[in-house]
């Protein structure tokens, strides 16, 4: 249940392959998105074990795409203050017009207001015990609430990048982003991360309830949306209903209590560890890591180019399969692994029986393409 | 429930539901579960408000589903003049032509007078007249309402001043293949179903629920149910052992076809599952699976029993249900083949050939004593929105009296657990249930107990 | 995507370039295009930090926002930048009175990709509603530049138009590279496979391509590590300058501004000249100039509008222009559909090879068959020799590309092996009806001859009336009722930027 308990043989497992390093830390952002790829072995391993995939794909050559740009952090950050100033006096309005709230007051009282350093746990508890007690005022707007998540086989403090909102018995997960709802609309992809983000919450809290031995229920599935309007900085409020996204996590959770099965065929002595010096320059040679990481086998897609740190490395070893194309132009050559064999048909080689129907169709658009382009295939 | 006790439960929703429409302000919804008598309710209501006087319009989608409900009024209620508006190209189908009460006619002032007037929903709306002059109705029936576009509503709702509004919310939702997101999230949608938008709308608007399932049987009731009307679920009308599959033949060994053929005559449904392969969607395994276990249902003679009595299967009474059209027109050949190569196969009411085999969207609300469907999922690699999409697996899934066979390679719940959910979401779209992978997911489940292991 | 685009694809991956999937442009492409690329700063609804736009690739303007920012300065930017598109709007508006007849050409603006489209046409809707008098004013340019760009977005929308063109997504239509369409949208490296430079293949093009340093993003989201390294550094100078009041500072900073945006804008400004290039080598396909004519048409149409006063495009479509509009572009995809595969043998083999067409030699032909009835009628009959896959059964009604008023029923198809001789092809037989005039002899042409190759298609544009709508104050009650009329208010002028 805590970090106190001796592993088991799984953790111990999932430990050896991380290495020395420490546990990746989960937010809602990293837990949300290991739903991204579930059929995926190798991130399976590797985020079960907190891996931190962005430091192994740079060491072997290929460092991801994504980054940061603080134009958009500084935006986020003063967009979230502004929201929240004086007591989070323009949220509450917001939640007043948004939820049709009278106009008895709501309080406000942030969490990251803590005096010296406890450790998460205590901070947890202490999350717990405002939420669920009578401390605060039935209606009340918990900002930086530290929630926690059983992710594999350990708990996971999720970085609070949240507002709770307790209205009487029932709990509200607020999120402030700082991407534009324009006319109504905003960007589906930017939306759909949010609303997983906050079904991770939502599962978080509901968590958090349950503990104090109360009805999870009351945590609703209707999340809270705040986003700056058209092209200004003035905050709008708009439910985000996340009862898919909920399935969607609970599903991935589940997943991960089963690594044991991924973990079977590897060498018990498999591990990503860097063997980083005392300024953490990683020492493990690149072509021994790359070779580790070859042997837990990966499902490459062009969707992992924008979801996941290791893409270009598992891209450039899926050179040569048709699933490197696209998922769809793999299903239109109908079960064909590799370029190489499709081209083979195509050029008239004898199919097996299982290529039968397939070859028929790269024979015939083989054909087509020479006739109308009197193009002849390499 | 018992036959009865299901009559009387139907009876009392529709009493409802036309007590109801007398008091409406604007108009009542009724959902209608796979064979739950929504022509039945749709010919009751017209008469019922034919009969007090008032003039009715009734809207179909396509001309088939027309014709179907005018020679079901026609013969229910052989006194009252119906109108059948029509485009130019229509010929009166024989099952309209017979009936000396209906008069088919392409101009709306040639039937202006008859209480009930019958049209498409594209003949309607184009209709001349704006909301103040030109022909206008009181009362409206609007069929397969959840399978009606919300602008094809727009163009003719300025012809009637109250409506019902039938439909089965389970089934596919109509769509365009115009790409573009710049309506989601408004209230009148053009690409959303008719009824969606119209509560959108009109909030006060009632929506009935019709309970009971005259079609499926006691062993699909409850699973359909469960799986596609998460809302309001239904019941079969039937219990247990009053409908049966028996044969007029012994097998003459008992090869895969015949075991699955035989799970499904003793459970009302077989998973015929091929060996595991990635293949093209016209999978020549699969299709010719589903044609060889059509035949065979022919060939062994199969009976229907149920609270109608006993009768042959005819080939018309199968359907072979499929996504893709080219899959229908591979399944087609397969059953041409066996024509040939089965001969005893003669006769209209044996001959394969008539054997339906459709893809869902064509097959939405029809009815046959058995089916069999080539699972959207069977031999593909990766699940795409169109495939996982609930009510084209409803369809499927919901067409048989007596039995459903499915056939599948196998690896389907894998392909399941390992799809990746990156679905957009759009702010003020509702939530759409029941969820597809859900729905899919579920069904395999029940599947897996009926499991005939098939192909080599 | 059919068996045909995949295999293209996968032969572009063992080939190591991209290979050619049209035989014919289906774009239009004009003389001289507006080129236009885009920056703008990152976390912001619609903040342009940059555009590079011209209609000579020699010279391009460069506008700078020097405090994206500032409210003020971005007003400027949009006047500076609606100065380029209104006077190239201008050059093709010809005053003659003559509302009937559509301008004899009309701007085309040319984007990278299609996240260029969604700025411009956020920048449309930031712009258009603005008051040019009263408290908020903006220069009078601005909200006529916020019209023209909704205008643009708008027609990029529908399928058959040319008027705002992303090149990504015009290359690709014509060619498959070995990348996954994901890949594509990157016009570097969709060029890489296209156009490799000497000495390199198509995926190391590619490589190259993705490396922001070496090929900074084609935008208008710029690259994060240019942000934090570069332009942080810069706006900050710029920033102390102006603090400071320091004039001289001012000019440097700018400057420096100037130099950097200027570096990430100008590598995709060659790329988009040698994208026009590489299009422009395609030989026009036959329905090119039609569907600009429509473009030129709506163009007038919009030009007219503006000058009587009409209102600004509203913010979202009420219930019956939305259905309107969907109709229409429901019937413009379809045409488009039907004239690319009649333009384009290549597009045509698709449908051949999902039993939607077939080619093949005239074998027999009746030329002169008459039907005999109430009065006789022309009715030929020909038989088509074809390898295709015929899935048409009796009585599909077909059309060939080259005779677009004639319509071929299918009479009978006989399997190869039904006949002697051991010809592999499949025999259809078709009877016409129409294109031969009205006498009881075709006249030469009208009817196939033996030995000629034809093709025929089920798919067909036929002629539909165009729906009837009610008025907008008629919207019914099932949609909502018609909806309030549109008032400007002083909070579309206001909407504070910063």
């Amino acid at each position: 249940m805590n970090s106190d308990q001796p592993p088991g043989p799984v953790e111990a497992r999932l430990d050896r392959l991380r290495g020395r390093a420490l546990p990746v830390n989960h937010n809602a952002r990293t837990i949300s998105a290991l739903a991204a790829n579930p059929g995926c072995p190798r991130r399976a391993l590797m985020d079960a074990a907190g891996v931190d995939k962005q430091k192994i794909a740079a060491h072997i050559g290929y460092p991801a795409p994504f980054g940061q740009s603080r134009f958009a952090i500084g935006r986020g950050n003063a967009f979230e203050a502004r929201v929240k100033e004086n007591g989070a006096a323009q949220l509450l309005a917001l939640l007043r017009e948004h939820l049709d709230l009278d106009v008895t007051e709501v309080g406000y009282t942030d969490f990251n207001d803590v005096a010296g350093n406890p450790s998460r746990e205590l901070r947890h508890v202490r999350t717990r015990q405002a939420l669920t007690g009578q401390d605060f005022a039935p209606r009340t707007l918990f900002d930086h609430p530290l929630l926690r998540l059983r992710v594999g086989g350990r708990h996971a403090y999720l970085e609070p990048d949240l507002i709770a909102l307790r209205l009487d018995g029932s709990f509200h997960v607020i999120e402030i982003k700082s991407f534009p709802v324009i006319d109504g609309q905003a960007d589906a992809g930017k939306v759909a991360a949010a609303a997983i983000q906050s079904a991770v919450y939502v599962r978080a809290l509901r968590d958090l309830i349950a503990e104090a031995g109360g009805d999870p229920g009351r945590v609703s599935h209707e999340t809270i949306l705040i986003a700056p309007r058209d092209f200004a900085s003035q905050p709008v409020a708009v439910s985000v209903d996340v009862r898919k996204q909920l399935g969607v996590l609970d599903r991935q959770l589940v997943r991960m209590t089963k690594i044991a099965d991924l973990l079977e065929p590897c060498p018990a002595t498999l591990t990503f560890d860097l063997d980083p010096d005392r300024d953490g320059t990683p020492r493990r040679p690149r072509e021994e890591l790359a070779a580790a990481l070859a042997l837990v086998p990966a499902s490459y897609a062009p969707e992992c180019l924008t979801t996941c740190e290791l893409c270009f490395a598992c891209r450039a070893e899926a050179a040569g399969s048709t699933g490197a194309l696209g998922k769809s132009v793999r299903e239109d050559l109908g079960g064909i692994e590799y370029t190489a064999q499709a081209l083979a048909l195509a050029r008239g080689q004898l199919p097996s029986a299982e290529q039968a129907e397939i070859a028929v169709l790269l024979l015939r658009a083989a054909q087509l393409r020479e006739q109308l382009l009197g193009e002849v295939f390499p | 429930m018992s036959t009865k006790d299901a009559a009387v439960s139907a009876r009392a929703v529709t009493d409802a539901i036309l007590a109801d429409l007398a008091k409406a302000e604007r108009g009542v919804v009724v959902d209608s579960p796979p064979g739950a008598g929504k022509s039945t309710l749709v010919v009751a209501a017209a008469a019922s408000l034919a009969e007090r006087g008032e003039r009715v319009m009734v809207v179909g989608q396509t001309n088939e589903q027309v014709d179907d409900l005018i020679d079901r009024m026609a013969s229910d209620h052989g006194v009252l003049r119906i109108g059948r508006l029509s485009g130019q190209d229509y010929i009166p189908a024989p099952r309209i032509a017979r009936h000396a009460n209906v008069t088919a006619r392409t101009a709306i002032a040639d039937l202006i007078d008859h209480p009930l007037v019958i049209a498409t929903a594209a003949k309607w709306a184009m209709l001349n007249g704006l909301a103040d002059s030109g022909p206008r109705w009181p009362w409206a029936i609007v069929d397969e309402a959840y399978q009606m576009r919300s602008d094809s509503l727009l163009r003719i709702a300025h012809l009637f001043d109250k409506a019902l509004f039938v439909g089965d919310p389970g089934q596919l939702d109509p769509f365009s293949t115009v790409e573009t997101e710049r309506w989601l999230g408004l209230n009148w949608d053009p690409m959303s179903s008719a009824v969606a938008v119209l509560l959108t709308n009109n909030p006060d608007v009632q929506v009935h629920a019709l309970p009971v399932s005259w079609r499926l049987p006691a062993t699909a009731a409850p699973v359909v149910s469960a799986a596609f009307y998460p809302f309001n679920g239904f019941t079969a009308a039937t219990e247990r052992g009053d409908r049966a599959m028996r044969w007029n033949t012994q097998p003459f060994g008992m090869t895969s076809f015949d075991l699955a053929l035989q799970t499904a005559a003793d459970s009302g449904w077989a998973l015929y599952e091929l060996p595991h392969r990635h293949t093209l969607r016209t999978d020549v395994e699969a299709v010719d699976a589903c044609a060889e276990l059509a035949a065979r249902v022919l060939l062994r003679g199969a009976v229907a029993v149920s609270e109608q009595g006993r009768r042959d299967v005819t080939a018309g009474r199968i359907a072979i249900g499929v996504a893709h059209r080219d899959q229908a027109a591979a399944v087609r050949r397969a059953l041409a083949a066996r024509a040939a190569a089965y001969p005893v196969l003669s006769g209209p009411d044996r001959d394969v050939t008539k054997v339906v085999a459709d893809t869902a969207n064509r097959l939405q609300g029809r009815e046959f004593d058995v089916t069999i469907m080539l699972h959207p999922l069977s031999g593909r690699r990766d699940a795409t929105a169109f495939h996982l999409e609930a009510g084209r697996l409803c369809v499927l899934a919901s067409r048989h009296r007596h039995a459903c066979v499915v056939v599948a390679r196998a690896g389907i719940p894998e392909l399941l657990d390992a799809h990746p959910s990156a679905e957009p979401v759009h702010l003020g779209v509702p939530v759409k249930f029941p969820d597809g992978w859900e729905a899919h997911q579920s069904f395999m489940a029940h599947l897996a107990d009926f499991r005939v292991p098939g192909g080599v | 995507m059919t068996v045909l685009a995949a295999l293209a694809r996968a032969a572009a991956a063992a080939t190591g370039r991209a290979l050619p999937t049209k035989t014919v442009r289906h774009v239009h492409l004009s003389r001289r295009p507006l080129v236009l690329v885009a920056a703008q700063l990152a976390g912001e609804a619609c903040a342009p930090l940059a555009v590079l736009a011209g209609d000579d690739r020699e010279k391009p303007h460069l506008l700078v926002v020097y405090e994206p920012r500032d409210r003020t300065q971005r007003f400027a930017f949009a006047a500076d930048l609606a100065g380029i598109i209104l006077s190239a709007i201008d050059r093709h508006v010809e005053d003659d009175g003559d509302p009937e007849t559509p301008y004899p050409d009309a701007p085309q603006l040319l984007v990278p990709n299609l996240p260029h489209v969604t700025f411009l046409r956020l920048l449309g809707r930031s712009t258009r509603f603005r008051k040019t008098e009263g408290q908020h004013a903006v220069p009078p340019a601005v909200p006529l530049l916020g019209r023209w760009l909704t205008y643009y977005a708008e027609r990029a929308e529908v399928t058959p138009s040319a008027m705002l063109v992303p090149m990504t997504a015009a290359l690709a239509d014509h060619w498959a590279t070995g990348q996954s369409a994901t890949e594509d949208a990157n016009l570097a490296a969709l060029l890489g496979w296209i156009d490799p430079p000497d000495g390199m293949s198509g995926p190391a093009a590619a490589r190259a391509a993705e490396d922001p340093v070496r090929c900074p993003p084609a935008g208008p989201v710029t690259d994060p590590t240019f942000d934090n390294e570069v332009l942080a550094p810069v706006l900050q100078a710029m920033r102390e300058a102006a603090l400071a009041g320091d004039d001289a500072r001012l000019a440097r900073a700018r400057a420096s501004m100037d130099q950097a945006l200027r570096s990430q804008l100008e590598s995709t400004w060659a790329l988009m000249w040698r994208a026009v290039d590489l299009l422009g080598g395609l030989p026009a396909a036959a329905h090119v100039e039609q569907r600009w004519l429509a473009d030129r048409r709506s163009f007038t149409n919009q030009v007219a509008w503006i000058r009587d006063g009409g209102a600004p495009q509203a913010r979202r479509d009420s219930a019956v222009a939305a259905a309107r509009r969907l109709a229409r572009l429901e019937r413009e995809q379809q045409r488009l559909a039907v004239e690319r595969a009649y333009d384009d043998p290549l597009v045509m083999a698709e449908y051949r090879m999902t039993g939607e067409a077939f080619a093949g030699e005239v074998t027999e032909a009746e030329p002169a068959r008459l039907e005999q009835g109430r009065r006789p009628v022309l009715r030929p009959w020909i038989t088509v020799a074809t390898a295709d896959e015929v899935l048409f059964t009796r009585g599909a009604v077909l059309k060939s590309p080259v005779r677009p008023a004639q319509q071929a029923t299918v009479v009978d198809i006989v399997s190869p092996g039904a006949t002697a001789g051991g010809d592999a092809r499949t025999r259809i037989v078709l009877e016409l009806k129409g294109g031969m005039g009205r006498s009881l002899t075709p006249p030469p042409g009208t009817v196939p001859a033996v030995g000629e190759q034809v093709t025929y298609t089920s798919l067909r544009d036929d002629f539909q009336p165009a729906p009837k709508f009610p008025d907008i104050d008629d919207t019914p009650w099932t949609h909502g009722g018609p909806p309030p009329e549109y008032v400007p208010d002083d909070e579309d002028a206001r909407e504070d930027w910063s």
